[in-house]
């Protein structure tokens, strides 16, 4: 790999600070080809070992030598933060790339959500990550690889249901009913509470057990690790390590249009403004950036899917020709990329952009659809919702441990897909070892239930 | 900032991940769990496979998906909304061959076309080992022969002898031995070090012989005989498995009967009338020809369509008789394709009787390729139970009892 990029990095450093990036310092290291693969795959440079990742990998290599994709970096955040270069980037994409990761270092140290999720799960997510492997190898030792496969096959099923709303080192539920109340006690509540008639609800339900769980959880991951009739402990610190690991994905997850746009614009505008780089270099640079955001694969017209590095770049670009950079940085705040598209994906950009939506028949045939502005961005969004899963919540625990699990078909505008629950189902049941019964709607939009064993 | 920090942290650290991909470490693991669950339902996915003309290869390919670790997913809709970009107007229509993934990003969930076929290649020895050791297959009662085969077989120790042949663990324990106590620090002399000798050892023979006997008339279908084939195939590769010496015998007939080379046996077809007597005659022929009935075991597998002419009935009573005598086993499989007539045919008769006299036989009406795996185990199973009712005696030492 070229070094010569290293004598660039302090200036472009110098340069974002003064155009009024905010981060923190970040470490770079430069690695093979192979192992910025294996952090694709896996989200994070050492995570626990499961089979699917081996099928991810394959994804990739096979995605790799078809020449689909190329891994220039992968960042993490933190204090200090951690980028990963590809040892074969050239000189040139080694500065795009360095003033990229800043982009995304200044993004994570500043968006709330970026925040709020690393106050809750530290800085320090590659160590945590790592620590999980290892844990979880001590597993494989004393229980076997079996056991510990078993636990993580159901844990990996369920890592997008958690409920990144509440803390991720929770209270288990009151016990008693009474505590319920104390529960929600918020402002609100308690004025709310003040309307209603005086002694309506009387002292005769003290002292009674609550349901478990008193409401529909959607954490399941923290769910089963806390009300499992007979899960053993280091069953359960698996589920929990998983959910951590979930609450560090979520906000990558969940500003991926707006954390990449803003990488992208800046690295960009340093690269205009970074009078110290040779012509050449400065040239080569501008090539790549143009290779990373455009919207269609070059031999294609029209492609089916939108380029988030092209989406959000743009998008920037047209809030801070209009408003300014001090506005914009407000927005990369408080926004997270529903927000962001709802309220700044507007008209005129959409038909520059040549973004339509479409409707994809099962057979193949795709119909590009009256553009509409609303119905478009929520066809962006559509993936995203509730991080790409259906919402599941935990209903009840019958008194023989029987677990009743209901999913939100209203929300969700249609049922689940049977085959595949019915295998999460059985994931799930090895740990939860009770009976587990789901609920969800048919085609016809009529209950249906699911039932494990 | 702290790229100074990052590099000399780069140059202390050893690149443990140049040496070890566990992308790779998973993968393996995933593909572990294929073969787990190929072999899991091995018979019926071997069945189908066209194994018997895939002869010197000695692999059968079967193709898998890959796994999929399930997550709970919406049903697809008849109709599902996207964004895309580009040139298109409302209204346009276009068909998607291969609809691209997105930037595969983690959860982003949906599409799971494009997906990835792997072919998976079984050498066949491997896949008649796990079926075997399945089906808990016995290794066939054994009539005790004269020693005739040697063999090289470890037998003591010596001082001297071939590097190769060093037992380390002997050595060790003369060193101890000779040092008496623990702790001093241990060095080899030659006087502790044992060789390995070997020794020519002579071995009472298992000997057995296999008759297969297949019908090519004219009324067998081409379906059926490949029914029969396949049967046959896998059970001489079990029989190789279960004797140290097997010898094969593969005889067909129509109204003649010939004797055939194993790789010309799988491909042969005839036509003409069914006349059992004269295979039952070719195979006793060769048995007094070739084989001493004290000294091997002798088995024989006939397949049929069951349409024996009627004719030929008391002929063939006497010839199936006569084998039957000599014989271990003799085991009948009726294949007839479409109709499952249950063994109620000329030639099933024939076995029912021999079975009600009292003689190691049996039969098995075998109409699917799922079912070849049925036919076997039918015959193997019963002739463990009656091999486990032989007495003791009987068995040589070297035949380990099931």
């Amino acid at each position: 790999m070229s070094e010569g990029w290293q004598s660039y990095l302090r200036r472009i450093e110098e340069l974002a600070a003064r155009s009024g990036l905010k981060f923190h310092p970040v470490d770079f290291e430069a690695v093979p080809d192979s192992f910025m693969m294996e952090i694709a795959v896996y989200g994070l440079p050492v995570r626990m070992p499961h089979w699917s990742f081996g099928v991810r990998y394959i994804y990739q290599l096979i995605q790799r030598h078809m020449g689909h994709s190329r891994l220039f970096e992968v960042v993490f955040p933190g204090n200090p933060g951690h980028a990963y270069l590809a040892e074969s980037n050239g000189l040139a994409e080694n500065i795009l790339v360095t003033a990229h990761v800043l982009g995304h270092a200044d993004f994570s140290r500043n968006n709330l959500l970026f925040r709020r999720c690393q106050e809750q799960v530290s800085e320090r997510i590659v160590e945590h990550a790592a620590n999980h492997a290892r844990q979880i190898s001590q597993a494989i030792e004393a229980h076997g690889a079996q056991r510990v496969e078993a636990a993580l096959d159901a844990a990996l099923a369920l890592e997008q249901h958690v409920d990144i709303d509440l803390p991720l080192r929770r209270a288990r539920y009151p016990e008693y009913l009474e505590d319920v109340k104390l529960l929600v006690d918020d402002t609100f509540r308690r004025r709310f509470a003040a309307l209603e008639p005086p002694g309506a609800a009387s002292a005769v339900e003290a002292k009674k057990r609550a349901p478990i769980p008193p409401h529909p959880e959607r954490d399941l991951l923290w769910f089963v690790a806390n009300y499992a009739p007979e899960m053993e402990s280091w069953e359960r610190d698996i589920f929990l390590a998983v959910r951590e690991e979930s609450f560090y994905f979520y906000p990558v997850f969940a500003t991926q249009i707006m954390n990449e746009g803003w990488a992208s614009y800046w690295h960009a505008r340093l690269l205009r403004e970074a009078d110290f780089l040779p012509q050449q270099a400065y040239l080569d640079a501008i090539k790549c950036h143009s290779d990373v955001v455009r919207p269609v694969a070059a031999e294609q017209q029209v492609a089916l899917s939108i380029n988030p590095y092209h989406l959000g770049f743009a998008m920037w670009e047209k809030i801070i020709a209009r408003d300014g950079l001090e506005a914009a940085r407000h927005i990369m705040e408080q926004d997270d990329d529903f927000s962001f598209v709802r309220n700044h994906l507007s008209r005129e950009l959409a038909e520059e952009l040549n973004l339509f939506r479409y409707s994809a028949r099962s057979d193949g045939q795709i119909k590009v659809l009256e553009p509409d502005l609303t119905a478009l961005r929520e066809a962006v969004l559509a993936p995203k919702y509730n991080f790409g899963a259906p919402i599941v919540s935990a209903a009840r625990v019958r008194n023989d441990g029987t677990l009743e699990l209901q999913h939100d078909s209203g929300s969700d505008g249609r049922g689940l897909d049977l085959e595949r629950s019915r295998k999460v189902l059985d994931y799930l049941q090895r740990v939860w070892r009770r009976p587990i019964v789901l609920t969800t709607v048919n085609q016809a939009g009529s209950g249906l239930e699911l039932n494990a064993p | 900032m702290n790229s100074e920090h990052g590099r000399s942290s780069k140059a202390g650290a050893a690149k443990w991940y140049e040496l070890f991909s566990r992308g790779a470490r998973d993968w393996l693991r995933h593909d572990e769990k294929v073969r787990e669950a190929v072999r899991a339902n091995l018979p019926e996915i071997i069945a189908g496979a066209d194994v018997i003309n895939s002869d010197g290869a000695r692999t059968v390919r079967v193709p898998v998906r890959m796994l999929e670790h399930y997550h709970f997913r919406l049903r697809r809709p008849e109709e599902q909304q996207g964004a895309g970009q580009g040139k298109a107007k409302p209204g346009d229509v276009f068909s998607d061959p291969h609809r691209q993934q997105g930037p595969g990003e983690k959860g982003a969930g949906g599409r799971d076309e494009g997906e990835v076929q792997l072919l998976l290649e079984f050498k066949v020895d491997d896949i008649v080992d796990w079926l075997w050791e399945e089906m808990q297959l016995p290794n066939l009662k054994a009539r005790a022969g004269p020693s005739e085969e040697t063999d090289w077989t470890r037998e003591g120790w010596d001082r001297r002898g071939a590097r190769s042949r060093l037992d380390r663990r002997r050595s060790f324990k003369e060193l101890v031995k000779r040092r008496g106590a623990p702790g001093a620090t241990p060095t080899f002399t030659d006087e502790d070090l044992r060789f390995r000798q070997l020794a020519r050892r002579r071995q009472p023979a298992v000997h057995a012989v296999v008759f297969f006997m297949l019908d090519v008339s004219g009324s067998m279908s081409d379906r059926d005989r490949k029914l029969a084939k396949t049967f046959f195939f896998w059970v001489v590769q079990g029989l190789r498995r279960a004797y140290r010496s097997l010898e094969t015998v593969f005889v067909a007939h129509t109204t003649e009967a010939w004797e055939f080379n194993e790789p010309d046996f799988f491909k042969v077809s005839g036509t003409g009338g069914t006349v059992a007597s004269t295979g039952f005659a070719k195979v006793r022929e060769i048995i007094t020809a070739r084989y001493n009935p004290g000294r091997s075991n002798i088995y024989l597998f006939y397949a049929s369509d069951g349409d024996n002419s009627v004719s030929d009935a008391q002929d063939a009573r006497a010839a199936l008789g006569a084998i039957a005598a000599d014989a271990c086993f003799t085991g009948y499989v009726e294949v007839s394709s479409g109709l499952s007539r249950q063994l109620a045919t000329e030639t099933g008769k024939l076995f029912a009787e021999l079975t009600s006299a009292g003689c190691a036989a049996g039969s098995y009406a075998l109409n699917d390729f799922d079912d070849v795996w049925g036919a076997v185990r039918h015959f193997f199973a019963a002739e463990s139970q009656s091999s486990d009712g032989a007495p003791a005696s009987e068995a040589p030492p070297s035949a380990p009892t099931p």
